[in-house]
């Protein structure tokens, strides 16, 4: 499952670029957000988290 | 282990988000490393001092909960090592930028390294001056566009690892910001390490680095790292033709075989206060 802080997300597309799956896009807000449609293809692979300068995005494990 | 949101929550002081890093900035990414390093460690936030000079990267110093310091350009080193010295049994952590650290700091780093005090210094890489507008530094590679070099550089850079190896630091070790689970491993090495240890943090300013440089997009600036980094253990197999433009990332260096500076000098209290007592008997 993914949490976004969406105040602190500046939109730098880091997120969206190393997701495997497509999950994740810029809106026009310049904010990150799921795909509509994709809500269900994310793999909780962590990579968005890894990589957000700005830790606007978690990826909580199902379950945990 | 904790997440990277209650890693977060616990060591970032209270209102600092958004921080005021540019969008994709890199610098967040190592900050969130380090975090991830000093709480795999187990060291408590009183243990930790994080002194930085002056730059953006040097801003990450003010959002985090420990014993901190922002304080002069290029004088991490010197105000890290009197820290040292006083509470020698500090964890004592020094961001600095790669202007910082080697072009107005560069003498500070070569005589840390040369006393092999135990500093973890951590060399925030984005290969320009950010926070003043895109001049070139002595990491910035030949050939690349800076304000102060519109013409391109044509100057050779430094290997910052090299250079402080040379000098007489103990422990080496460089990653990037796309390769964050090195970069964490390489810290806590670092941090554990008890004479001088430097870490190179490769990271992206798209701002005033990318911008001039055909790389803006943030994203691009990992993949470029993730082309450019090689592990060592690959490195060492690779031959000039093959390392050509590309840089070993991993721990690079490490020697435990000389006295941290620290350590020599409670020596030299333990000889002076024995030779105190000897002269007034
Ligand atoms: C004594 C002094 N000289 C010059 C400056 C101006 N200055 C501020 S930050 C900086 C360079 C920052 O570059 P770097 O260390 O690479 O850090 P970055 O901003 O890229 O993180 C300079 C020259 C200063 N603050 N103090
Ligand atoms: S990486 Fe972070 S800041 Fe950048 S767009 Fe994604 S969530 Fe926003
Ligand atoms: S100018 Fe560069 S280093 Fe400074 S905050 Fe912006 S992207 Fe980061």
């Amino acid at each position: 499952m993914l949490k976004f802080y969406t105040k602190r997300c500046k939109g730098c597309g880091i997120c969206a670029h190393f997701c495997p799956r497509g999950v994740l896009e810029i809106t026009e807000l310049n904010k990150s957000a799921i795909v509509p449609g994709k809500e269900n293809d994310c793999i909780s692979c962590g990579q968005c988290e890894m990589r957000c300068p700005d830790y606007a995005i978690f990826v909580k494990k199902e379950g945990a | 282990m904790k997440s990277m949101e209650e890693l977060v929550n616990e060591y970032f002081r209270p209102n600092r988000l958004p921080h005021l890093w540019c969008p994709g900035c890199g610098n967040g990414v190592v900050l969130g490393a380090l975090l991830k390093a000093i709480d795999a460690e187990g060291l408590a936030k009183d243990d930790v001092a994080v002194i930085s000079g002056i730059g953006c990267s040097s801003r990450a110093s003010g959002y985090v909960d420990f014993n901190t310091g922002n304080t002069l350009h290029g004088r991490a080193l010197p105000i890290s090592t009197g820290l040292k010295m006083a509470r020698p049994d500090l964890n004592v952590i020094t961001l600095s930028g790669d202007g910082d650290c080697s072009a107005i700091g560069g003498n500070h780093l070569i005589h840390a390294a040369r006393r092999n005090i135990g500093l973890t210094l951590v060399v925030f890489n984005n290969s320009i001056y950010g926070m003043t507008g895109g001049q070139y530094s002595p990491l910035t590679p030949q050939g690349a566009r800076a304000t102060t070099a519109p013409y391109l550089t044509i100057e050779p850079s430094f290997d910052i690892l090299a250079l402080a190896e040379a000098a007489g630091a103990t422990f080496t070790a460089r990653a990037t910001t796309y390769h964050v689970p090195i970069l964490v491993d390489v810290l806590r090495k670092g941090i554990r390490h008890e004479g001088f240890s430097i870490i190179e943090a490769v990271t992206g300013c798209p701002t005033n680095f990318g911008r001039q440089n055909k790389l803006a997009a943030p994203a691009m600036m990992m993949e470029w790292q993730k082309e450019h980094g090689v592990m060592k253990a690959a490195w060492d197999k690779m031959d000039p033709a093959q390392r050509e433009g590309k840089f070993p990332i991993g721990v690079l260096s490490e020697r435990t075989d000389l006295k941290e500076y620290t350590k020599a000098y409670d020596e030299i209290i333990e000889r002076a206060q024995s030779g105190k007592e000897a002269a007034s008997a």
